[in-house]
């Protein structure tokens, strides 16, 4: 039996992408990072800054999202997400101006819990791949 | 009766300005195949997010303590209304038509002795309104600067509504544009965005069981407010459409209309010069005679 599954990911703008021989994803979860294989319940949930994953056949791509939601249906995974990059197109001055939007918002008084838990979230995976 | 001089000058002047339309006609043209273009490209994400949504209402266990986007705040008394229009003139009855539309929602309303708020998303929707409307508007938006439509200015849009919102500023919001049907039709729409009428969401219900992950009220609590910018963003994909959509029409039917003026122009110029020539000619003619 096979083991791919179909992923797309969208955007508000266009479709981001779209494969059909995916043996792996694994996504930032809301509640903790999130591995996906075919035949996995059917499941919503949504993301938190982190990076995607995505392991088939042709090798492993990596993307980098700020928020978004998951859902897996019958084989099929879509990721709606509004700010999405690959991670090889991104280089040092993306990265650093990233983080350095994500501090100024961190360093303001009037944010909520749930956003500076996002906001430093975003800061330490953005450290990372710095 | 005019003469030569004078119409010799507006022949030439409707020629210019049928020059100038036929290049906004072209122009329309060209931008009208990416606005329809990225009108499909966008499709995807709002269905998409329709159906989860969709897929959550239906599952979500405790109606009474859902949130407030979906379930509404209870009353009815204040209104939103995004009232969502171009930036620039020139494009037919693409403004006006929405503005009517509009206008006769905001009747309904004061009849039912509401209270109307409205934002304008585009210049001259606000140009339009502001006569009558000054005191309802609390706010104009336009986005002139941005060359494309996307979606950071819909979501500024959308964090503005939201804000409001739980600010407790209005109780019911609706968005008006112009949904793009092709280049001759355009129809203004009226869409209530909250609180959310899950019955006008189109796509299929699904029975499958969702596992959720949080559970469906914060997975929805967080997935509202996304969902109001994505329809403000659809909208404004729409009516970008449209608008170039009705543009490109008026400016076809300009251009017709000068090429009608210029073939009348030319015909009376040719009259007027042969009616002088003879003239001329008679009073040569009676002249020779005389002597």
């Amino acid at each position: 039996m096979s083991e791919e599954f179909k992923i797309e990911i969208v955007n508000p703008e266009r479709s981001f992408l779209s494969k059909e021989d995916v043996t792996e994803v694994v996504v930032p979860a809301f509640e903790g990072e999130m591995g996906i294989l075919r035949d996995h319940i059917s499941i919503i949930s949504f993301l938190k800054p982190g990076v995607i994953k995505i392991f088939s056949k042709s090798g492993e791509e990596n993307y980098y999202v700020e928020d978004g939601i998951v859902e897996f249906k019958n084989n099929n995974l879509s990721v709606l997400t509004s700010s999405i990059f690959n991670i090889k197109d991104m280089d040092k001055d993306k990265i650093s101006e990233l983080l350095k939007q994500a501090e100024v918002h961190s360093s303001n008084s009037e944010i909520t819990d749930q956003d500076k838990y996002l906001v430093d979230q975003k800061i330490d995976v953005l450290k990372t791949l710095n | 009766m005019a003469t030569l001089d004078d119409l010799k000058k507006r022949i030439a002047s409707v020629k210019s300005t049928q020059k100038i339309t036929k290049a906004m006609k072209m122009v329309a043209a060209a931008k009208l195949r990416r606005a329809q273009e990225n009108a499909e490209k966008g499709r995807p994400y709002s269905e998409k997010m329709n159906n989860i949504i969709l897929n959550l209402s239906s599952g979500i266990s405790d109606k009474e303590n859902a949130p407030k986007l979906l379930s509404g705040t209870g009353e009815e008394k204040i209104h939103l209304c995004i009232v969502l229009t171009s930036d620039r003139g020139l494009c037919g009855g693409f403004n006006s038509n929405i503005i009517k539309k509009a206008k006769a929602y905001f009747k309904k309303i004061s009849e039912e002795e509401k209270t109307l708020k409205i934002i304008t998303v585009g210049s001259k929707g606000y140009d339009q309104l502001k006569r009558v409307y000054k005191d309802n508007i609390v706010e104009k938006i336009s986005f002139k600067e941005s060359k494309t439509i996307n979606y950071l200015d819909a979501e500024k849009v959308g964090k503005l509504i939201i804000e409001n919102f739980e600010k407790k500023e209005f109780d019911v919001c609706t968005i008006f544009y112009n949904k793009f049907k092709n280049v001759i039709t355009q129809i203004p729409q009226e869409q209530q965005i909250i609180p959310l009428k899950t019955s006008e969401v189109e796509g299929n219900s699904s029975d499958d069981n969702y596992e959720f992950e949080p559970d469906e009220d914060e997975i929805l609590s967080n997935l509202l407010p996304k969902n109001i910018s994505t329809q403000i963003f659809k909208a404004m994909l729409e009516n970008s459409a449209s608008e170039q959509g009705s543009r490109m029409s008026a400016m076809d039917s300009a251009t017709r209309n000068a090429g009608e003026m210029v073939d009348k122009l030319t015909i009376e110029y040719n009259r007027s010069r042969q009616a002088a020539i003879t003239k001329e000619l008679i009073e040569i003619i009676s002249g020779a005679e005389s002597l």
